[in-house]
Order: structure tokens, then sequence, then C-alpha cells
């Protein structure tokens, strides 16, 4: 983000911390007042999935497109359990480990008819399921001339970061740590340095695994979060849904807010002057 | 009336021919509205579904929503 833009975004935040409210999250034109959003899978079922989801306040959720099972054997689609004009629907191409696979994922994400936004994952390695920035940005590059609102899930790297906004994304989405790893925000710095220089949308994927990461993370400035497994492995997925509302919400306003400056070394906080003698 | 054998999702399913891809799916039990259709790597269109006729080994990707983060 250059200076300009920037000044202009603190005097909004300034604007709106003096009333406690928030701007809404604006990603491909689109506009979305929750700024958490919530992937769809891996739940002991559906019905707590659905509660889950309700109970995080979230706007955006997460899909995957995967074969039907044509002896219906397994369980149906997740449009059955999940109302689709309740919810915006991100389809994703994870389990895509090249840019091909990915492409060809998110066409037929995008001919179920709901949105053209793709959450573009291309994946580099299956045991720490860390992107392949190379097909990453390959991907990026044809989705985005083909007019997919691509959120593109990527590392913690700036540079990398900053060529996915130059290939046309509508939203970077770096990692709190690796996916489904709960590990929480591991390089804040990164993350910061990322929402400082880019321009779109800066939405923190993966990693969260409690209710402090997601604060911790918010108050970096970032712009939302999305996260799965923290939900859905949790014991109770409905009120850890309602603490991730809540945190992600009080980091955002204690970013919004400004926190106070870091001192090495105490400073009273009550007056030292008219004490007894 | 003659048997066509076409690669559905990976397996091996006979349907009488001729047939569309519309039939394909009839004959599955499958709504039309909730999948999306894949003929030999090109996406077939849902308006597209009735006239788009299936041929002898064809191979057909019919994919939909699932949970996923």
């Amino acid at each position: 983000m250059n200076a300009g833009a920037y000044a202009y975004l603190s005097g909004m935040t300034a604007i709106h911390s003096e009333l406690g409210t928030d701007l809404p999250l604006t990603i491909g034109g689109r506009s979305f007042r929750s700024r958490l959003m919530v992937g769809t899978g891996k739940y002991r079922n559906n019905t707590e999935m659905a509660r889950a989801i309700e109970a995080s306040g979230a706007e955006i959720v997460t899909v995957a497109v995967r074969r039907v099972d044509l002896d219906r054997t397994k369980e149906e689609g997740i449009l059955y359990h999940l109302r689709p004009d309740e919810y915006f629907l991100l389809a994703n191409t994870a389990g895509c480990y090249t840019a091909e696979e990915a492409i060809r994922y998110a066409r037929l994400a995008r001919e179920a008819g709901f949105n053209e936004f793709i959450k573009l994952e291309v994946i580099g390695d299956r045991e720490t399921l860390l992107p392949d920035t190379e097909g990453l940005l390959t991907a990026a590059r044809t989705l985005s001339r083909e007019g997919f609102a691509v959120l593109a899930y990527t590392n913690d790297d700036l540079i990398t970061a900053l060529r996915l906004e130059d290939a046309g994304c509508a939203a970077v989405m770096p990692l709190a740590s690796p996916i489904g790893s709960g590990l929480g925000l591991l390089n804040p710095y990164g993350i910061r340095t990322i929402k400082r220089r880019v321009s779109v949308p800066v939405i923190v994927d993966a990693g969260v695994g409690t209710a402090s990461d997601a604060c911790v993370t918010m108050e970096q400035g970032v712009d939302g979060i999305l996260m799965n497994t923290a939900l859905a492995e949790a014991k109770n997925p409905v009120a850890m849904a309602s603490a991730m509302r809540l945190a992600v919400e009080a980091g955002r306003l204690a970013f919004l807010a400004g926190r106070m400056p870091r001192r090495e070394v105490a400073m009273p906080s009550t007056p030292e002057t008219g004490m007894l003698e | 009336m003659t048997q066509l054998r076409i690669l559905v999702n990976g397996e091996l399913r006979q349907v009488s021919g001729p047939a569309t891809v519309a039939d394909l799916l009839r004959h599955l039990n499958l709504d039309p509205r909730t999948v999306v259709v894949e003929l030999n790597r090109q996406i077939v269109r849902r308006p597209r579904l009735e006239e788009t006729a299936l041929a002898e080994g064809d191979t057909v990707e019919l994919v939909h929503f699932v949970g996923g983060g």
C-alpha cells in the first residue's frame, strides 16, 4: 500500500474506531459484514456443521469440488445441509497439486452457477501442504484473465503476495501456520508486512487454533480470517464458533482502536503526587 | 438400440444408445441443477445437457460441492 492509501485508511479507521464500528469488507466488488470466513470440512456431522456456521456469523463459507458418489452410499452434497441463499459459497481447489488441475477445478466450480469467486490452492508438498508458489502464480494469472475473483492461498512471503496481486488476485490469503495444524500465527511480522504492502484484501487462511490466535491475527490489521479445523475439531464446535466470532471482532476493533506503545519499563497509572507525608 | 460403454467418475457404465448427457443424469437419478458435467475434459453447460450426445468410450465426470476448508 502506498503512503497516500495508508493515510486514507488510517483516517477512515480512526473515524470508525471512534464509533466502535467498522467498514464492510470488500472483495472483488462484493461487500461483506463478517470478517470471519469458515470452511465446511471435517465436522462430525452436518447438523453440527450448520449450527457452528450459524454461530460463527460468517457469510463466506468454503466448499470443495468432488465427484458425485454414484452409489449414494456416502453423504449427499453439502448443499443439502447449507442453504445457498443464506451464505456466499466460496469454492476451493484444495487437493490440487498443479496449476492445470486447479484451473480445471475452478472452472467446474464456477459452472455450478453461484459466483465467480475461487479460493485458489495449489499445494506443493503433502506433508506440510505448503503452496507451490510457481503453480499458484500461473493459475492465478489464467483464472484472473478468465474473470474469476481469485483469493489465493499463499505462504507468509511478501514477494509472492505482491506477485499474486500483480497477477490480478482479488485477495491474498497468507497462512497463519500450516493447514489443520492449529499452531496459530507463527509470523506476525510477515503478515503485517504483506498487509502494509499489498492493496487487495489480506485474509489469513489456515493455522488458527483457538480464539486468542484469531484475535492476535486480526490485531495485525488484516482484513479477515478463514478457518475450518479450529471449529470442526473443537470439542464443541458451536461454542468455538461463537468464541471465534467474538475474537475476530475484538481483534479487529483493537486494531482500529490503536494499541498503546510497548515500553520496556513500568509507568505508573496512578498519580505519584499527593501522597501522604 | 446399442449399448454404449462410458466411463462415469472412473466407473465403467453401460447405457442404451442413442443417449444424451441429460439421459445419463436421469438414468443415475441425478438432478442436473445439483451437478456439473465434464465430458471428455470439456464442461457441458446446463442448457446443452439435452442436446449433447454420448458416444462409445466417452469419459464423463459428474461433480458437486462437498465439505471443504
